[in-house]
């Protein structure tokens, strides 16, 4: 919501001098209506002036280009050189001087053009910000001079170059020179032209005609010829533009600054109003704020309106609401004789400023009571209303219709249409119809001013793509007591502004009127809420400012308030202007709870820290998915994990299904990191998966994530951080068992992990196939593992066990066996078999090829032996691994090498 | 004798100064001290001496023994000190190469932030608490006092799971503040950050995954005062001391009164800058105080208990923490950004 400082002053004596931008957007914001930004429209536009062209010649080097002296309210004129056509000596022209600046920050400077000095520019309409909306005599026509003359063809021209006054061009359209300009009214002018047989004198409405110029005179309709008149392209005339300088008819000076004349002396502030404060969108509510924010009296006014137009609306129209639910009220009031034109310029102004566009009396006047009071209004062209009977209803099926942007819209039966006898003219709290569009020859004219249910607004604007100053208004739910008075004031504005008469009569729809709400002031509660000590009275100060009545201690919430319904709503009213920054700032609660981690918690931190001190970097990755991630890692078509949740409104397949497995996440990021050529990554997350419950809910478990790629990077590096994690977290002992059949995985390098029966997940390399997929040509590794069963199998506080106290021995032995036979099965062997004094074994080589037998390997570890009560000797040594040996040659048919 | 004793003497005590190594010294000590060495030879000779010259003699022998064996033993310790400088010269290194390194991962920045905050509430009494992301309407909505037709229901808003509009991913924290004031009483101080999803494409600034952190306090006497207490210390803790804070009246429909936080921008000082987009201020959460419908929805009697809540963004806080200047940056996890923090 933009607010017009100048205009605010209206409502609340509050001058730019006494409160400036900054104070007045801090005040504002801190007492609820937040300020977005302010801007001093003067700074927009400096140094451009009215100017008076004295005189206009030819320039020397350029054949369509002028050079104009300027009287710029100066002891000497200045020289400026134009490009534009359509101006002429004795002109009053918007002129940017050396040194100025235009809306949209461009800078003018002087300079030479084609070597003639430029002292500033002349401005066209669009230069300033406007259009022909804000000055509709700012329209230009431009005539067809045949000095401009570029034949499409330049071997068949339709004109000849050498063509003289006199010469037929076709029918009753001679050649004709024009002898002298003189201005004649309004964007007329009269000329005096040599016909070649003699001379003649028109009247053109065409801004581009100069003495000496060769036009085209239609003899017949006595007129200088358009390019329409000729039929011909704008190429034919390439510098007879319907575009060029802003010639203004205004009452100043040369010399004035255009800023006041264009109501750019004016400050304008934007506010952020949230949606619960419709009422807030309007000059008249954002003055009530500042009222109160600044302590100043709040000046309302009610508009009177005559209507001394005979007849009574009652008997011109009917209003049926079918629909009381959707349009609680509506209110009409009529308009005959109504004379289109442009609104005035303090309207004009005041409109711009606040954002939008002014179009014409009629319009401007509805949006002006739109921003003067927050009600939208409807103005509809009452001669196109069949048998003058408005109804409210829904659209029926089928219903077609073409709003005032041009766009046909198809309706649908749960959207609130405002329809004569058969069609409807408008949508309701959206947009009108073009049926029954204000146009120059309106002459009668119905106001709406209605209340409509807003969440069905806003769905229609919804469903319809057109969110509308109107609709976006609307959807926050109004205040139904506003229509009455926001119809009155149109009526009003119409008078003052003499665009028509005022029917007698109001038609108001109201069937069901609102009661007010009534809340009980319990001043003691609200301050128990606040933490203040703010006494009864000020508290009804604060609600009596703000337009709450109070009767026997109860408070009664004015209509345009339906955001206020409890107490701490009240409480809420009574901070703001006591100010949330004056609330006291003190523990007020008694801290009886123990902060901390829960030993979930406690967990998902410990394994992010092994993760890091193991060297991978953390991730997050989006927890949404696309289904054809599953083929990418390629998931079988009946696997339980493509029952994901899926999005039924997703952004985008990408993004579509809930993923119930974190590794598609992974290896995009793992390709992420390949594609801009990191030679390595490692990296975790401990993510959640998300299942699918037959509540239609999710269980959703926590999977830690790792996954990496490199050059130091193998299976067994992989294996031995899932070791370290698992023992960071005293799980143990861990049996890892080959996975052959993980589609995802490579078959032969891939294993999952067990502590005792439960399987703790999965880690290997990812199938090539896969890789492949994410066009990755290196080997990936991943793991997944389960969250919870870290979490469940995690160890408690360690138990010190006392330090050896005898030496331990060391024995290497070496044995060859089949290829086939697991590592860990011979190891397994080997601890079950060596006895009570075997304390470790470990693998130290595992080698085939030369001296070793195709088929087998030869396998050597080291064992460890230890008592607790004696130092151990080589006879005892001897023994442990003549015990092992015979084991695992009985187990494996292993014989010593 | 004493003339030989003094050529002894003198011949062993330069042969020691000159010796070059342990091992020649150990040899001159031989041929020396030793059994056959030249002093034990001339000791040999004694008995052909006089009973008077003797004991001079032998005093005299017993110092040169002494004198030799003390240059050996100075000798040694100088060739030992020698030995080591040159053994150190040899071992000198090249200081300016690289250390090997055990490379040490690094958490996400954003966590690194989240850890931060939630390190300062529970020192304040705060619990931590996780909840479910695939949520009901009913939490992340209706009890939160958001009636149906509000626009942030719209699908245009929020990703829905059913047609009815009944289960949808949380858009928001706060239905934490439900789950807590069902399943825990009255005295709660929660702390719920997690992750949130709305319909928003992704830019510089946008995601339609981002992460929130819910803030809830259920007590007897719990005040808009304490809010602000609690809140102000927060934002201490974050910005650092001394910064400057302003309440601002808000809306939530969960929460009345509700506020806005907004901090004096640490660039300009209040003045207005690019950063605080002119507005001297900057916002960093909303708040307020726990909707008396909300609270007795969830069963708990707003006429005993009252509370308080704040939610705050966490990407936002993470990049302007790091000077970080695009929110894409977080979830593409490239290792030379994850590396930086």
């Amino acid at each position: 919501m933009k607010l017009s400082r100048k205009w605010l002053t209206e409502f609340v004596d509050l001058s730019l001098a006494e409160c400036g931008d900054r104070e007045f957007a801090e005040r504002m914001s801190v007492s609820g209506s937040k300020v977005e930004s302010t801007e001093d429209l003067s700074q927009t536009m400096h140094g451009v002036v009215a100017g008076r062209i004295l005189s206009l010649e030819k320039h020397p080097n350029s054949d369509h280009m002028l050079v104009a002296q300027l009287d710029v309210g100066g002891a000497e004129p200045v020289q400026i050189c134009t490009g534009a056509w359509n101006v002429h000596a004795g002109d009053l022209v918007p002129v940017a001087l050396h040194n100025s600046l235009l809306p949209g920050g461009v800078k003018i400077t002087k300079g030479k053009l084609r070597g003639v000095l430029s002292d500033g520019m002349l401005c066209s309409l669009k230069e300033l910000d406007l259009s022909t909306h804000d000055y509709a005599y700012g329209v230009i026509k431009a005539a067809a001079i045949l000095g401009d003359y570029h034949p499409l063809d330049p071997a068949k021209p339709s004109i000849p170059a050498n063509i003289q006054p006199g010469d037929k061009i076709y029918g009753k359209v001679i050649a004709a020179r024009v002898k002298s300009v003189a201005n004649a009214g309004v964007n007329l002018w009269r000329c005096a032209l040599d016909t070649g047989r003699g001379e003649a004198e028109t009247v053109s409405d065409c801004q581009n005609l100069h003495e000496g110029d060769l036009t085209a005179y239609d003899t017949g309709k006595d007129r200088i010829c358009s390019l329409a008149d000729l039929r011909a392209e704008q190429a034919e005339f390439p510098h007879c533009i319907p575009d060029g300088i802003f010639i203004m008819y205004e009452d100043v000076q040369p010399g004035t600054d255009l800023r006041s004349l264009l109501g750019r002396d004016d400050h304008v502030v934007e506010f952020e109003i949230t949606p619960n404060r419709p009422d807030c969108l309007c000059m008249i509510g954002l003055a009530r704020e500042t009222a109160v924010t600044f302590g100043k009296e709040l000046k309302l006014h009610t508009p009177v309106v005559q209507a001394k137009a005979g007849g009574d609306i009652n008997e011109l129209a009917k209003i049926v609401v079918e629909e009381p639910e959707l349009c609680p009220r509506y209110t009409a009031r009529m308009v005959r004789n109504v004379k289109i034109a442009p609104s005035p310029d303090w309207m004009r102004e005041r409109i711009r400023n606040a954002g939008m566009r002014p179009i014409n009396n009629i319009v401007d006047i509805t949006n002006y009571v739109m921003i003067e009071y927050g009600q939208p209004m409807h103005a509809f062209d009452f001669s196109c209303v069949d048998e003058r009977e408005i109804h409210v209803r829904r659209a029926r099926e089928g219903e077609v219709i073409r709003t005032l942007d041009g766009t046909e819209r198809k309706l649908s039966t749960n959207m609130l249409c405002i329809c004569d006898t058969h069609k409807p003219v408008g949508v309701a709290g959206v947009m009108g119809g073009e049926n029954s569009e204000i146009v120059g020859d309106t002459a009668m004219v119905l106001f709406e001013s209605a209340n409509f249910n807003g969440p069905s607004i806003r769905r229609t604007a919804t469903a319809l793509g057109m969110r509308t100053d109107a609709s976006s208004r609307y959807e926050k739910g109004l205040d139904p007591e506003n229509t009455y008075k926001a119809v009155q004031r149109a009526c009003e504005l119409i008078e003052l502004l003499g665009a028509g008469e005022v029917v007698e009569g109001v038609i108001d729809v109201y069937p069901n009127r609102t009661e007010p709400t009534v809340l009980e002031l319990q001043p003691e509660r609200i301050n128990a809420l606040l933490g203040t000590s703010v006494s009864r009275e000020a508290m009804e100060k604060i609600l009596l400012d703000l337009g709450f009545t109070l009767e026997d201690g109860l408070v009664h919430v004015p209509s345009w308030r339906a955001d206020v319904s409890h107490y701490s709503d009240l409480a809420e009213e009574v901070a703001r202007f006591y100010g949330y920054n004056e609330i006291p700032t003190e523990f007020t609660g008694s801290v009886s709870t123990c902060g901390g981690f829960t030993p979930e918690q406690q967990c998902e931190r410990e394994i992010g820290a092994v993760c890091r001190s193991l060297g991978l970097d953390e991730i997050i990755t989006y927890s949404f998915i696309s289904p054809s991630y599953y083929d990418k890692i390629r998931l079988p078509a009946d696997a339980p994990e493509r029952d994901s949740l899926r999005i039924l409104n997703p952004l985008g397949e990408d993004t579509s299904i809930m993923r119930t497995t974190v590794l598609p996440s992974m290896l995009e990021i793992l390709t992420k990191n390949y594609n801009v050529r990191n030679k390595a990554a490692a990296l975790y997350e401990i993510g959640r998966i998300y299942r699918k419950r037959p509540d239609g809910l999710a269980d959703e478990p926590k999977i830690v994530s790792i996954g990496a790629y490199g050059p130091e990077l193998n299976f067994f590096v992989l294996k031995g951080w899932v070791e370290e994690l698992a023992e960071s977290l005293d799980i143990s002992p861990l049996r890892f068992e080959a996975e052959r059949n993980n589609p995802s995985y490579h078959p032969g390098r891939c294993a999952k992990v067990y502590a005792g029966e439960r399987c703790l997940g999965v880690l290997g390399q990812i199938h090539p196939a896969v890789a492949e997929n994410y066009g990755v040509d290196a080997e990936l590794y991943c793991a997944e593992l389960l969250f919870e069963a870290l979490l469940e199998l995690r160890g408690g506080v360690p138990v010190y066990s006392p330090l050896p106290r005898f030496p331990s021995i060391t024995r290497d032995i070496s044995v060859v066996c089949g290829r086939e036979i697991p590592v860990g099965e011979l190891k397994d062997c080997i601890l079950r078999s060596g006895g009570a004094t075997l304390a470790d074994c470990s693998l130290f080589d595992v080698y085939t090829g030369h001296h070793v037998a195709a088929g087998q390997k030869s396998v050597a570890f080291s064992l460890t032996m230890r008592s607790e009560d004696q130092t151990l000797t080589d006879e005892h040594a001897e023994e442990t691994v003549k015990k092992v040996l015979k084991a695992l040659e009985t187990r494996f048919g292993a014989v010593m090498r | 004798m004493k003339e030989r004793m003094q050529g002894l003497r003198e011949a062993s005590l330069r042969a020691i100064t000159d010796c070059a190594s342990a091992e020649l010294l150990e040899n001159l000590r031989v041929k020396y001290l030793g059994k056959k060495g030249e002093l034990t030879a001339i000791l040999r000779q004694m008995g052909q001496l006089s009973a008077e010259e003797r004991p001079a003699m032998g005093q005299m022998a017993n110092q040169l023994r002494a004198d030799i064996e003390a240059a050996i033993e100075r000798r040694r310790t100088e060739l030992s000190a020698q030995l080591l400088e040159q053994k150190l010269e040899r071992e000198t290194l090249d200081v300016t190469m690289p250390g090997v390194k055990n490379r040490l991962g690094h958490k996400h920045p954003m966590y690194n932030v989240l850890d931060q905050i939630k390190d300062i509430f529970i020192g304040m009494g705060f619990e931590i608490e996780d909840g479910p992301e695939v949520e009901l309407a009913e939490y992340n909505f209706t009890k939160l006092n958001i009636d149906e037709g509000h626009p942030s229901r719209d699908w245009t808003d929020t990703f829905y799971f059913t047609e009815d509009s009944s289960i949808l991913l949380r858009t928001q924290t706060s239905p934490m503040q439900i789950h807590a004031m069902e399943h825990r009483k009255p005295p709660i101080r929660i702390l719920a950050p997690g992750r949130v999803y709305r319909k928003d494409e992704v830019d510089a600034t946008h995601s339609p995954m981002f992460h929130q952190i819910e803030g809830l306090v259920v007590d007897k006497g719990v005040t808009m005062s304490d809010l602000k207490a609690t809140l102000n210390l927060v934002v201490e803790k974050i910005y650092g001391k001394g910064t400057v804070t302003r309440f601002r009246p808000h809306h939530f429909p969960f929460t009345e009164p509700s506020c806005e936080l907004d901090i004096q921008c640490h660039k300009c000082g209040g003045k207005g800058c690019p950063t605080c987009k002119g507005e001297g201020w900057i916002e960093v959460l909303g708040a307020g105080m726990v909707h008396p419908k909300v609270l007795s929805g969830c069963g708990i009697d707003p006429d005993v208990y009252s509370g308080w809540a704040f939610g705050m963004g966490l990407e936002r806080l993470a990049l302007g923490e790091y000077k970080i200047t695009d929110m894409r940056l977080i979830f593409e996890n490239d290792v030379r950004f994850l590396e930086q923090f």
